[in-house]
């Protein structure tokens, strides 16, 4: 069983078709990278999966469950965009607080650690840098121990040291087992860290593959351009 | 699972003292007005009164002291943890849905006790108020249970306004509805439209009701004004529920 699954899923705004019957599965223990421009419908699919979105029709799964059951938030942790984290709590705090909602969270210095907090645990969040604020996201993504991460672009705005910590920290909770969904606009990143890559583009899945095989099917060196082959091919494919 | 409620109203708590935009508005403003209007020129007995303005304005101050820190929890706090992403996250998260209202509600009740606390004791230092025990303690908790229709009209306001009006518009809905309410002058000092038009305000029937446990001359009957007080309740709950299940709809990013 996949540990979250999109199956025909289709999403309308208004005029707007978000998601044109997309699949789209996450199993145990990788880490699948969804690429694809601003407006493909990346964070329509990840809402979708977080039940924050319902799908017009299609079946959307987290471990069997509805995505917006607590059976699924329970074994989940997501860190999305966010333009303001309220500023006047302390990280510890904030890690306390979203720790109490799971049954069997991680011990507050064991998460401290996994996201590379120490020292600054008794800082507010809105004296941190940057870099500190998206591993205190990251923290209360992993403190509830959950088996599968949503990471909406966790490194969006990093410098290079900063991004390079926090690849470190998602590929420890891979490397402890768990699953997780990255949205990126960093190919680097998504080669870096995927085992797979699904790309979306104007609401449907275009490629998917390991980031070698995305590479050897556009005879491109890098996935960056690789990705860009992709699209162009989609939109040849549309006019024609 | 109390645990999550305690901990989520902590943190609720203690994030909103920190702020001190918040902390110095909700307790500041009132108790700033109170000794202007109830302590300074409250000594001389006003013509007309029926007991001393330190007294009469400590209920009306107090109403306005508690309106003030619901809708500024509620209402700017909604708004903008709404509009800037924040509540996305709690709402991806198991936290009870439940929780994050309760938290907001009890802090609001808890920032309108020490503000009250506050008002009471310059009321009994300074502005010579003297009642038994009993009056003082129905008076807090007439004043603390009152926050209740705030919380909704908050809830209401947070879930339509943006994070960056939301100060604006509470405060275009605040002032104007607790001056013409009789919460900052008595009422019959006010022009007759006033008041006329105050029993369509939620503050009147919260401030008669006040003003009732100090044996102050009132209209109208305790159960009218607790009936007025649960409808506006209930209207503003669904003026509040509109604009959440708007707001599922939208698109983000």
């Amino acid at each position: 069983m996949p540990v979250a699954e999109l199956r025909r899923v289709t999403k309308r705004y208004g005029a707007i078709e978000a998601l044109r019957g997309i699949d789209l599965r996450i199993d145990r223990g990788e880490l699948l990278a969804l690429l694809g421009p601003n407006g493909a419908g990346k964070t329509t699919a990840v809402r979708i999966l977080l039940g924050l979105a319902k799908a017009d029709s299609g079946t959307a799964a987290v471990f069997g469950c509805p995505p917006a059951s607590q059976e699924a938030k329970l074994r989940r942790g997501a860190l999305l965009q966010v333009a303001k984290v309220p500023e006047t709590l302390r990280v510890r705090e904030h890690i306390e607080l979203f720790s109490s909602y799971y049954p069997k969270p991680l011990a507050l210095s064991e998460t401290i650690r996994a996201a590379g907090l120490g020292g600054v645990e008794n800082r507010l969040f809105g004296d941190l840098s940057g870099g500190q604020k998206q591993r205190v996201l990251f923290a209360l993504a992993i403190c509830g121990n959950p088996d599968l991460l949503f990471l909406d672009e966790p490194t969006v705005g990093l410098d290079v040291e900063a991004r390079r910590a926090l690849w470190g920290h998602i590929r420890g909770f891979v490397g402890r087992g768990g699953s997780v969904l990255l949205t990126t606009h960093h190919m680097e990143e998504a080669d870096a860290l995927a085992n797979r890559v699904a790309v979306i583009n104007q609401g449907r899945i275009i490629a998917e593959g390991t980031p070698a095989d995305i590479k050897a099917r556009t005879a491109q060196t890098g996935l960056e351009d690789a990705f860009l082959e992709l699209l162009k091919e989609d939109a040849m494919e549309e006019v024609a | 699972m109390t645990h999550v409620y305690w901990m989520e109203a902590k943190c609720e708590f203690l994030k909103l003292l920190r702020m001190r935009v918040y902390s110095l508005s909700t307790v500041l403003f009132p108790l700033m007005f109170y000794c202007f209007f109830g302590l300074a020129m409250g000594r001389s007995p006003q013509p007309g009164a029926a007991m001393p303005m330190a007294r009469y304005l400590l209920a009306t101050y107090g109403a306005f002291a508690v309106v003030g820190a619901t809708l500024y929890a509620f209402g700017i706090g909604i708004a903008v943890e709404r509009g800037l992403g924040w509540l996305q996250v709690k709402r991806a998260s198991p936290m009870p849905p439940a929780a994050y209202l309760v938290a907001k509600g009890a802090v609001s009740l808890a920032f309108g006790a020490i503000v009250v606390t506050l008002l009471f004791t310059l009321g009994a230092a300074f502005g010579g108020v003297r009642m038994p025990l009993g009056q003082w303690l129905a008076l807090g908790g007439t004043l603390i249970a009152g926050a209740v229709p705030f919380c909704a009209l908050g809830l209401a306001i947070g879930n339509f306004a943006g994070p960056n009006s939301a100060p604006a518009t509470v405060n275009m809905i605040y002032m104007p509805m607790a001056f013409c309410a009789g919460l900052w002058i008595p009422l019959q000092f006010l022009p007759s439209v006033m008041r006329q038009a105050a029993p369509f305000l939620p503050t009147y029937h919260f401030a008669q009701l006040a003003l009732g446990v100090l044996h102050a001359p009132v209209q109208g009957t305790i159960m009218e004004h607790v009936g007025a007080l649960a409808a506006f309740t209930m209207i503003f709950a669904g003026i509040a529920w509109i604009g959440d299940s708007r707001e599922q709809e939208k698109v983000y990013g």
